[in-house]
């Protein structure tokens, strides 16, 4: 009698703990971000790059207009990378280029932009990268598309030219 | 005598260096549930990466602004997705997890009890 219930159970526990782990294996290690999110923009206060000046969030964005917000800090070296890419995408008068300097020294992040050409049509500083937390932001660089004051696409890690291509033809 | 013993009732019931030390508790506490999202296997307590020291500052905002703990979970949750949670919810992602132990803890009370219990 015991020998012919015990072995049944012991082989369903034994397949279940198999199929999970089995699953397991299949998917990926590594943490991938769900990038087409349709998440409302969010609200924030900050100061101007250039002036100093305090400036509100809703007036950054007007939503008839498609924005790239793109994250930057003058330490960071795939932000050099993707710079030339981000001057080329200045180059369609349809996207509005906004930036949000990183964690920087405005000093270095100036000389960043006098050394490599200014493609932001505006830009707001984070001093201690609570903004970046606001947006559900990594780290730097980071790009958001926006349009109607949604965040239609993000771009986790340096932007390429397949990426930049991609941008044109969204905003088309 | 008198301006001593006021003195003293005072630091004995006015302990106001713990009630910053609380908050720091509940900061460290809540942080410890936090997965640094750009770090391996570390909580945001733990790393002293960007993205980790900049979700502290946010954490500390939020208990000022005098959010609750689970206010604070919700408000990373919407931002950064379930995974920054180091305690899941119950969803239908995470079921099996939650219902798995129990599960087994039922079925192995069951081969005991068929096997031992009912035999005697």
């Amino acid at each position: 009698m015991k020998n012919k219930i015990l072995p049944f159970p012991v082989i369903i526990i034994f397949g279940i703990i198999f199929f999970i782990f089995y699953k397991g294996l299949e998917d990926s290690k590594i943490y991938t971000p769900n990038v087409n999110t349709k998440k409302e923009i969010p609200v924030f206060n900050t100061k101007e790059f250039f002036s100093g000046e305090n400036v509100k969030s809703p007036t950054i964005f007007d939503p008839d207009k498609v924005y790239l917000l793109n994250i930057w800090s003058s330490w960071c070296v795939p932000c050099r990378q993707e710079h030339p890419l981000l001057m080329n995408l200045n180059l369609d008068d349809k996207l509005y280029i906004i930036g949000m300097n990183y964690k920087d020294n405005l000093k270095n992040a100036e000389n960043f932009l006098k050394e490599l050409g200014n493609p932001y049509k505006e830009i707001f500083i984070d001093l201690d990268g609570t903004i970046a937390i606001e947006w559900g932001a990594y780290g730097v660089p980071e790009s958001f598309l926006i349009y109607n004051n949604k965040i239609i696409k993000k771009y986790i890690g340096p932007l390429n030219q397949q990426l930049t291509d991609e941008i044109f033809l969204l905003i088309k | 005598m008198k301006l001593f013993i006021f003195f003293l009732f005072f630091i004995l019931f006015f302990p106001l260096s713990t009630l910053n030390a609380q908050e720091n508790d509940k900061r460290n506490e809540i942080t410890k549930n936090l997965r640094c999202l750009i770090c391996q296997g570390q909580s945001v307590y733990d790393s002293d990466s960007e993205f980790a020291n900049s979700l502290k500052i946010v954490v500390d905002k939020k208990l000022e602004e005098g959010l609750s703990e689970d206010q604070i979970y919700e408000y990373f949750k919407t931002k950064y997705g379930e995974w920054i949670l180091y305690d899941p919810g119950l969803n239908k992602n995470t079921y099996i997890l939650w219902l798995l132990p129990i599960l087994i803890f039922l079925i192995g009370g069951a081969i005991i009890y068929k096997s031992f219990i009912v035999k005697k």
